[in-house]
């Protein structure tokens, strides 16, 4: 190990398409279930697209009908995924300084649900009858401020914003506040509600989603010859990570080490990928030297694989270029669809399980690979396998690239 | 309306915004310190309140209503 601080993983929390909880999600990724479904709602049905994976727990069935009038879906799902992290760590009686508590939790979209709702109001009966918990519950810190208030973090509360990297980016940052003394437990992670016509019509138009209306659970397809683009997803997930030190004085319980990350920009375009992931490749490469890992270390990654056409080769060039062509691969995204901000958390949670459980979640619908696939992804079935360290890949909208190194502790 | 039918369906009000139980609102309770009601959904309970009485409760009037039973006495006067 290097001379940094030791960041550890001291608990976990998730809503997703899958599961209210981290067991049920990790259960469903393990049996490889999707959680892709037909949107039934009256306005799916003038959209391009009528497809995704929505919440399998309503978060009205978790949080109290009056508290849920003041949050964003976003919040919400924010809220129960990190309430399920924190009883976890066991932090909550444990006597921690609130002052060397901290919280990073991001969004890649924010309130826009919240956004869209309250413009209708306004528009169909006037600015007294928009909501007064309207501004925060758009706000894109809202989600980190909330989860702030919960666990009483007063050490800073953040909440960066990189589109589809903003899980992992979220996860960095928490890194770094540890790291630099400023936290000794961070709260991190990320989430994302926006199922809602405006910005799945804004993403269709784009091009970038699957129109596979008639087959939800095979719509999401990573590295498959017939993938034709993501399928939106919402949910949240939080880990708990604390220095070393203070989590082992406790006897707390340990799922893995936050080794290291690297973070890189494209500088490339705004929304299109790098197309031989050189940006990615910089990214991994700088995880791995925080880490002081050897590529040769990393046996599997959990890759971003959006089930795009185009990016799910760049990154397997990129793969290539920065780790060689042993790594086994998969994409928790053929499940759960994209989490969008909230999934390089969740993937993080995917990842330090499988290194836990020895076992990797296979990606489903792999039925058919690209034909210049050349990377061993774990298709339709589980794999069982020794996993003493994993990298986690994100990349967004705008050149954002995100790199995790996780290990045992 | 009866002051007694004002209050009730101030409660209902209270319950629907800030999850108030009804049997506990009363002319006498304060709004913020009996009830519970943040600042935030008081301004929520001001517009359900105009609508559903009929009546227009200014801003600056809003300051002045402490507990049930003032909203109670303004709303009952506005109505005349």
């Amino acid at each position: 190990m290097t001379n940094r601080t030791e960041v550890l993983v001291t608990g976990i929390g998730a809503t997703t398409p899958l599961g209210g909880d981290v067991a049920s999600t990790w259960d469903a990724l393990l049996a490889g279930r999707s959680g892709v479904s037909p949107l039934t709602q009256e306005w799916a049905a003038r959209l391009p697209v009528r497809i995704a994976a929505q919440l399998a727990v309503d978060p009205a069935q978790v949080i109290d009908r009056v508290k849920m009038r003041k949050l964003d879906r976003s919040q919400a799902a924010a809220l129960i995924a990190a309430d399920e992290a924190w009883r976890d760590s066991g932090l909550a009686d444990s006597g921690l300084d609130p002052e060397r508590l901290g919280v990073v939790v991001g969004s890649g979209i924010g309130g826009a649900s919240t956004l869209l709702n309250q413009d209708d109001i306004l528009e169909a009966r006037g600015a007294r009858f928009v909501s007064p918990h309207t501004v925060p519950m758009l706000m894109p810190n809202g989600p980190a401020a909330h989860v702030g208030l919960a666990v009483g973090a007063q050490a800073g509360v953040h909440a960066p914003t990189s589109a589809c990297a903003t899980g992992a980016e979220s996860l960095v940052w928490a890194l770094d506040m540890i790291r630099s003394g400023r936290a000794d437990v961070v709260v991190a992670g990320g989430t994302e509600a926006v199922i809602h016509p405006l910005p799945i019509a804004g993403f269709a138009s784009m091009k970038a989603m699957s129109t596979r209306n008639d087959d939800p659970e095979r719509a999401s397809r990573p590295f498959d010859k017939g993938r034709d683009g993501f399928v939106l997803g919402e949910g949240a997930g939080i880990m708990v990570l604390e220095r070393a030190d203070h989590a082992r004085a406790r006897g707390a319980k340990i799922y893995g080490r936050l080794a290291g990350a690297g973070m890189t920009s494209d500088g490339y375009d705004i929304v299109q990928p790098h197309p031989e992931g050189v940006g990615a490749v910089r990214a991994i490469t700088k995880a791995l030297r925080d880490a002081d890992i050897d590529p040769a270390d990393i046996v599997h990654v959990n890759a971003h694989a959006t089930s795009t056409p185009v990016g799910d080769m760049a990154e397997i060039i990129a793969l290539h270029r920065a780790l060689g062509d042993h790594p086994v691969l998969t994409s928790t995204k053929s499940m759960t669809g994209h989490l969008l901000g909230a999934a390089g958390a969740l993937e993080s949670i995917a990842t330090i399980l499988a290194i836990r459980d020895s076992i990797v979640p296979p990606t489903i619908n792999l039925d058919d690979p690209d034909d210049k696939l050349d990377l061993d992804v774990v298709a339709n079935k589980a794999r069982s396998m020794d996993i003493p360290a994993a990298l986690n890949n994100s990349f967004g909208f705008g050149g954002h690239n995100a790199a995790l190194v996780f290990t045992r502790p | 309306m009866s002051r007694d039918e004002i209050t009730a369906g101030l409660a209902e009000i209270l319950e629907e915004v800030a999850g108030v139980t009804p049997a506990d609102v009363n002319e006498a309770k304060s709004f913020t310190d009996d009830l519970d009601v943040d600042s935030l959904s008081m301004v929520e309970v001001v517009v359900a309140a105009e609508e559903r009485f009929g009546v227009k409760i200014p801003d600056d009037e809003v300051q002045n209503l402490k507990t049930v039973g003032d909203a109670v006495t303004f709303i009952e006067k506005a109505q005349a």
